[in-house]
């Protein structure tokens, strides 16, 4: 590899840290840029992964350490609009986003892949664990990192495809401890930092708090009723804000058998609880896709379906509608499939791109036959 | 990376080979203690000594009202709050220009926790703050600090005819003049201000030294007691490499002030008028105003400061985004805003400061690296906000 200008997205944290460090250290002309974000200044001392103020300044203290240069850039506009103004309206109509990706897909491979230009910059690297390949054809693909447990292409699964060609991942084929050891081999002060659990804005993980308190929402926070799933009343909701689909903490409703929120509905202000066999799902039917393959798939391509960060997936046939969204058909059903989390699309190693899920399905609501016939002449595995 | 191209010289200067030699000769041979009897410690005394001399020459002072202190920030304080403390028993209230830099901001700050009040007076468009704006001070006021010239715009404030309204209703002036000092000729009598301060690395001497002038029955009380180094305004064994390196500095600047002065200003004459063919919606700020000879803030709109910034490290020119701002954050500077500058053309402000490490060849070949970066931070604007 001939020494390339790199701009490196440095959070604060130890494994973009090390992805910059690694790259400077093999001979690159490194631009460390750490981005400001939202949530800067307000989050309380304790020795959070990102997002404060001594974020920048670990960053900062990594560059030094490797002699690159440092900069922030301002991206809290950005910030407000695609990520946390979404993921709050989400909240307040019922919907559970996943806002971790849309900060990959609009800040890191969005805004700051403009910004690369600025700099003149060949390659844009971050310290994702995800690898990208160039394929025999020419064209890329985003892999899954050899860590699996590190994983992160299903957080990388809406960054635009024409990206892939730009940017560089040194950690995809290291392990978090090989990251580890090398950060304290490179003598960086963040080697020992703690992982990041929680979305970073909200350090304590009290999204509801966060939601009322902090931003002031009013929306979803009016109490409703707790519905059957044959719709009668079985209690009071908190508001819609406190749930998401799947969940059996907190409900404050005992029941001879455990309940779960099966659906919850912002119109009615009702949320539906019932047994776990209702969160049974033969299907899903998601927003537009983001591709990252030259072209969508054929129908019918095989696939393993994720369809929230930690879910081990499920086999499913893929069917893509001509209007840029999707039907999925799990072989198996899934559970809790949730209306605002991001259904990820994987053929082996191979992370074939992802969409918002708006709907789940049932089998007898399924409307997979008609798909498939009308596109019954392609159904060859793509990607195999 | 060719060598870079340094328009930050009011951020810092370089060190003057004279004053590193001055200094590591000083490191090397003025060991002692210069409060110590024996002659060794006169000898140090005598460096320091000869260094008061030379700094108190730069500003028209007499030695004896010279006092070494840390740098402007320790200076602005020790004027300010040890002034006003001073005449705690006329009132307790102090006034400083808008526009003034945060080391006073921080000095009234320190005055409002113990029970002082602070009024500010206004800035014109050009960045002048209106002589005048004295007469509404309210009684009571016994310190006024005013800048001599902008560290953000170069814009020269009106400081003797400000000062002569606040003289005659008996209020004290301090003069920031860290900006101001080596870059254009500096005069106490002429000001007319009992305090004034500056410091060494804003014209070729060592950060960490600079020099309040504190005039003859100006009213202070010191901040650092104990031993009563600096006739008791200032207690602390000296630093005495960075006095010498200031004494140096000083002389230097003094002898080359007006060759220097001529030199650069000619200089940023060419390099604004070709800015402006570069790029020709490019506004400067306080154009209209008497300004250092070196200093150019301007706008480029649509070319948001930070991505300008970036690009131009890029390609080697190190420039400031009106004042630093250690978040990093796209504010826009509270001085630009004080003139009346509005927020999208204030957030594209850079200030370019020349020196004597500028050159015809290296100012020629920043605007075009300038142009360059503005059309690319333009460009990004189309797609980032």
């Amino acid at each position: 590899m001939s020494a390339m200008r790199v701009l490196a997205a440095m959070s604060g944290g130890v494994d973009s840290a090390v992805a910059a460090a690694l790259l400077a250290e093999q001979g690159h002309d490194v631009t460390g840029v750490t981005l400001k974000l939202a949530c800067y200044g307000t989050t309380p001392l304790s020795p959070r992964a990102c997002c404060t103020l001594d974020a920048i300044d670990e960053a900062r203290a990594v560059a030094m350490r490797m002699s690159f240069p440092h900069h922030v850039v301002d991206a809290e506009q950005v910030f407000r609009e695609r990520v946390m103004q979404p993921w709050v309206d989400g909240y307040a109509t019922g919907r559970t986003l996943y806002p971790c990706a849309s900060c990959n897909q609009h800040l890191k491979f969005g805004d700051l892949v403009s910004r690369m230009d600025l700099v003149a910059a060949d390659k844009l690297a971050t310290g994702h664990y995800a690898r990208v390949r160039q394929e025999t054809d020419g064209s890329w693909g985003l892999y899954r990192a050899r860590d699996t447990h590190k994983d992160q292409t299903y957080a990388l699964a809406t960054i635009p495809y024409a990206v892939l060609s730009r940017v560089v991942f040194p950690l995809g084929d290291l392990e978090k401890t090989e990251v580890r050891g090398h950060a304290q081999r490179l003598g960086l002060s963040v080697w020992d930092k703690p992982e990041s659990q929680d979305l970073c804005f909200v350090p304590d993980g009290d999204y509801a708090g966060y939601i009322t308190g902090t931003l002031g929402e009013k929306r979803g926070s009016e109490p409703g009723a707790f519905l059957d799933e044959a719709g009668n009343r079985v209690g009071t909701h908190r508001g819609i804000l406190h749930y998401t689909i799947g969940q059996r903490k907190g409900l404050g409703i005992a029941m001879h058998e455990r309940w779960y929120v099966v659906a919850i509905d912002a119109s009615a202000n009702t949320v539906t609880l019932g047994p776990r066999r209702a969160l049974e799902r033969d299907g899903l039917v998601t927003g537009p896709v983001n591709w990252l393959l030259p072209a969508p798939p054929a129908p019918g391509t095989r696939a393993i379906a994720r369809i929230r960060y930690n879910h081990a997936g499920g086999a499913a046939t893929l069917w893509p509608r001509a209007d840029g969204t999707l039907e999925v058909r799990f072989d198996e059903p899934q559970l809790a499939v949730t209306p605002g989390q991001l259904a990820v699309f994987h053929a082996g190693e191979r992370c074939l791109g992802g969409a918002e899920i708006v709907a789940g399905l049932s089998l007898a609501e399924s409307g997979a036959g008609v798909a498939r016939a009308r596109h019954e002449q392609g159904s060859a595995p793509a990607h195999a | 990376m060719p060598d870079m191209i340094y328009l930050d010289h009011n951020a810092s200067t370089p060190v003057r080979p004279e004053v590193a030699e001055a200094m590591h000769q000083a490191l090397r041979d003025l060991s002692a203690n210069p409060s110590s009897a024996h002659r060794e410690g006169q000898r140090v005394r005598a460096a320091i000594e000869h260094a008061r001399e030379q700094a108190a020459a730069l500003v028209g002072a007499d030695p004896r009202e010279l006092v070494f202190v840390s740098g402007g920030t320790e200076g602005d304080h020790l004027a300010v709050v040890g002034s006003a403390w001073a005449q705690r028993e006329r009132g307790k209230h102090v006034a400083y220009a808008a526009i003034e830099h945060h080391a006073v901001h921080g000095a009234a700050e320190v005055l409002e926790r113990l029970g002082w009040q602070h009024s500010t007076l206004p800035c014109d468009a050009n960045g002048m703050t209106p002589p005048e704006s004295v007469n509404d001070l309210p009684a009571g006021v016994t310190v006024l600090s005013l800048m001599l010239a902008n560290n953000e715009t170069g814009v020269l404030q009106p400081v003797a005819a400000l000062a002569a309204r606040a003289r005659a209703r008996g209020i004290r002036v301090h003069c920031d003049a860290v900006q101001g000092t080596g870059k254009v000729p500096v005069d106490m009598d002429s000001l007319g201000v009992d305090y004034l301060v500056f410091s060494a690395h804003k014209f070729g001497g060592p950060k960490g030294a600079g020099a309040l002038v504190v005039r003859d029955l100006a009213p202070l009380e010191s901040l650092f007691r104990g031993s009563a180094q600096e006739h008791g305004h200032r207690g602390g064994t000296e630093n005495v490499p960075g006095i010498v390196g200031l004494g140096v500095a000083a002389e230097l600047a003094k002898r080359e002030l007006a060759d220097e002065g001529a030199r650069v200003l000619a200089l940023r004459k060419t390099f604004e008028a070709e800015l402006k063919l570069a790029v020709p919606d490019a506004i400067v700020h306080g154009a209209h105003a008497p300004r250092l000879p070196n200093t150019v803030n301007v706008s480029f709109p649509g070319a948001r400061a930070d991505h300008v910034l970036l690009a131009l490290d890029a390609r080697g020119i190190a420039a400031s985004a009106g004042a630093a701002c250690a978040s990093g954050g796209v504010e826009p500077s509270p001085v630009l805003t004080a003139m009346g500058v509005p927020r999208e053309l204030a957030i594209c402000a850079l200030r370019f400061s020349l020196g004597r490490t500028s050159h015809a060849e290296n100012v020629g070949r920043a605007v075009t690296l300038i142009a360059e970066s503005v059309r690319a931070a333009r460009a990004v604007a189309g797609v980032a906000r």
